[in-house]
């Protein structure tokens, strides 16, 4: 949570302020005396003109009272500097029991002697008036009041009963100037409420008394939802906020919001956090979102926005950090019970204080309490990341202009923290999908869409990122899965007509599967053909060698034979030459066998 | 007009008469000419419709600067009228005799 200082600090030293230096010169200005109201110092660059009245106007309720206390009441505990509560309307009974909602213990202050209330009775029914006369009753009492706790702070609540309690305009007129006089006199800082009249600021014109700052507070009530809105009419000498600032009344007190007085000087993270998903780290860069980027998730019914913001959330709360889950469409045991389906446990993160889910009806109140309460809870718990689920409920709570305001405001306030935002949009039927940013695209650092991917008479759900900045990241439009296991991308598999999703993906699996199976079995067969001609040739080989050997034996037979035929013919010659007694040497051997 | 002012101030005869008594408050901050002017025609009307029947008490704010938020008192001067009930309330220095006797309730309105 900032403290005043460190807001102080930060708006001068991040917000190029087109006054200064000069006005807003701490050593020059008009010094000013904070009000302690969260949000209020901020607009009004430090506080209120030191020792000079603030006029405060508005209709009825707008909460001129409230502002009025919590001035005195913030003077007395924080600043040290006691009040003086002069009220024209309420009694002392009243207003402290009306203040005790808001927290404040106005008797206790009363009785530590730091406030003092003084109810101004006036009626007219029972005063005659006859001849002159001043208010002179009055200054006594405001004299009183002021020194009976040596009041700093005073509040004159609302003076413009005195227009209904006295007649004579013309000593009114005069009497209010001096009493503005003696205010200025005795330095006290003084908050004036008027109530506001048909076309001008007061009925009565104090603004013609109060010159120096003018605060115009508004409670207007659009499709039957409240907001209020603050609003520096003027601050004379010095610099201020000028829009109209939402601000609230809750059991905290008084907070407005003065976020569009941010600029964009906040700094930046190199540093990156994953999405809680891997393969969606991978399609962003590899190493996921930026820390303190605005990450916007946006898609139609059903496609995963909150399964991916819940991956998302248990991530962060893995790392040991903190995690605020703002849900405006289910209760946080709904969600828990759901992401357990999925496989994300969120009670766990939630017992160890690290994941705070936040659950309130967008239609509860009003952009402006949503907004801050969304701030509260973000200055109370300190996360390190937030997941809005859904934003685009919010434009329920109010006109879409005003959403897209807020949303603007919030985007900005998470930014300058550096809180790491994750939104989720709901995109509606037939809207192109790409017009969910809820007019806040252009702030948006990683914008996800989610779709459904109608194919081959089924739905499934699709992922691409349409902007990352200040990364690369990829341009596939990924199918993913939610398992038991939580979000799975699948692999892209590109057909004819786009990416394949579904039984289309599986049938493509299957098929490559097949494919596959039958290149196997095609090689395995080529094998055996090859193994088999192998073993053919070797059996061929295996024949011929056997033919071989049997043509080597036969060789090998013959001639054996042949020498012995021939020893025969040549023994049976030799018989015969024997027994011719022929010349054995005339006849050829072989020649006639 | 002196310090005397801020101590009882009674009739004539000094002490109550008749069936009416009146007891009146003039509450005043300090001696200015609209106080002044307030008591003196206070005293002269009591003395002349009421006299030894009244008496007037001069209240000082600045002196007793509680009595203002006690009293309610807003205008000075303005003076109450304690007895006869009701009470009532007029401010202003009582320059018009006419109106201050019907404020009075001495003369009936017009």
């Amino acid at each position: 949570m900032l403290d005043e200082p460190e807001i102080a600090e930060r708006l001068a030293a991040r917000m190029p302020d087109p006054s200064r230096p000069g006005t807003d010169d701490p050593e020059r200005a008009l010094p000013k005396v904070a009000t302690g109201i969260a949000g209020l110092d901020e607009v009004l660059r430090g506080g209120l003109p030191a020792g000079r009245p603030t006029l405060v106007c508005g209709g009825a309720g707008c909460g001129k009272t409230l502002m009025s206390m919590e001035f005195l009441v913030r003077g007395a505990l924080e600043f040290g500097e006691p009040g003086a509560y002069i009220s024209f309307e309420e009694t002392e009974h009243e207003l402290s029991q009306n203040v005790r909602s808001l927290g404040f213990d106005v008797d206790a202050l009363v009785r530590e002697g730091k406030l003092v209330f003084d109810h101004v009775r006036v009626e007219r029914q029972e005063i005659e008036e006859i001849g002159e006369y001043d208010l002179d009753g009055l200054f006594v009492r405001l004299g009183l009041a002021i020194d009976a706790v040596g009041a700093r702070r005073v509040v004159l609540d609302t003076i413009e009963s005195l227009f209904s309690g006295f007649s004579d305009m013309a000593v009114l007129r005069s009497e209010l100037r001096r009493l503005f006089a003696f205010l200025k006199a005795r330095g006290v800082t003084t908050i004036v409420t008027g109530e506001r009249g048909d076309g001008t600021l007061t009925r009565q014109g104090l603004e013609e008394y109060v010159s120096d700052c003018v605060i115009l507070l508004d409670h207007r009530v659009h499709d039957q939802v409240s907001t209020r809105r603050l609003r520096v009419v003027k601050y004379r000498g010095t610099a201020h906020g000028t829009n109209e600032y939402p601000f609230l009344i809750d059991e905290d007190g008084f907070s407005v919001l003065p976020l569009t007085s941010i600029g964009l000087g906040h700094t930046v993270s190199d540093e990156r956090i994953t999405t809680g998903i891997r393969r969606l780290d991978n399609m962003l860069g590899g190493q996921g979102y930026y820390r303190g980027s605005t990450i916007l998730i946006s898609g139609t019914a059903g496609s995963g926005k909150t399964s991916l913001a819940a991956h998302f959330a248990t991530s962060v709360c893995a790392r040991g950090e903190r995690c605020l889950y703002l849900a405006f469409e289910e209760s946080p045991d709904q969600i828990t019970r759901n992401m357990r389906s999925i496989g994300l446990d969120m009670a766990t993160p939630v017992r160890q204080g690290l994941l705070r889910i936040e659950s309130a009806r967008p239609t509860l109140h009003g952009l402006e309490m949503h907004l801050a309460q969304i701030h509260r809870a973000v200055e109370q718990f300190d996360p390190h990341a937030i997941v809005i689920d859904p934003i685009s409920n919010l434009s329920t709570a109010g006109v879409a202009l005003d959403a897209t305001a807020m949303l603007l405001r919030l985007i900005d306030f998470l930014k300058v923290r550096g809180t790491t935002a994750l939104l989720v949009s709901l995109t509606g039927g037939e809207a192109a999908i790409e017009v969910s940013g809820q007019g806040v695209s252009s702030l948006i650092d990683t914008w996800l869409i989610l779709r459904d991917l109608e194919a081959g008479g089924e739905r499934n759900r699709g992922l691409y990122v349409i902007k990352s900045r200040g990364m690369a990241h990829s341009n596939q439009i990924r199918e993913f899965l939610i398992t038991n296991e939580g979000i799975q991308l699948q692999d892209v598999y590109v057909g004819p007509e786009g990416v394949l999703t579904g039984s289309l993906r599986a049938q493509q699996e299957a098929r490559e599967r097949a494919a596959a199976v039958a290149r196997e079995q095609d090689a395995r067969r080529r094998q055996r053909d090859l193994q088999r001609r192998r073993a053919a040739v070797e059996a061929q080989i295996a024949a011929l060698q056997a033919e071989f050997a049997a043509l080597d034996e036969e060789g090998r037979v013959s001639t054996t034979e042949h020498d012995a035929r021939s020893a025969i013919i040549q023994t049976e010659r030799d018989a015969a030459a024997g027994r011719r007694g022929a010349d054995t040497a005339a006849s050829a051997p072989g020649s006639n066998p | 007009m002196s310090t005397a002012m801020t101590e009882l101030h009674e009739g004539t005869a000094g002490q109550w008469a008749g069936d009416e008594k009146w007891d009146l408050r003039l509450y005043i901050a300090g001696q200015t000419p609209k106080s002044v002017a307030a008591f003196n025609n206070l005293k002269r009307i009591c003395e002349e419709h009421m006299p030894g029947r009244y008496r007037i008490e001069v209240i000082d704010l600045l002196e007793n600067p509680r009595l203002a938020k006690e009293d309610q008192i807003v205008a000075i001067p303005t003076l109450v009228r304690k007895l006869p009930q009701p009470l009532r309330k007029i401010i202003g220095d009582l320059s018009d005799t006419e109106r201050a006797l019907v404020g009075l309730q001495l003369r009936p309105r017009a």
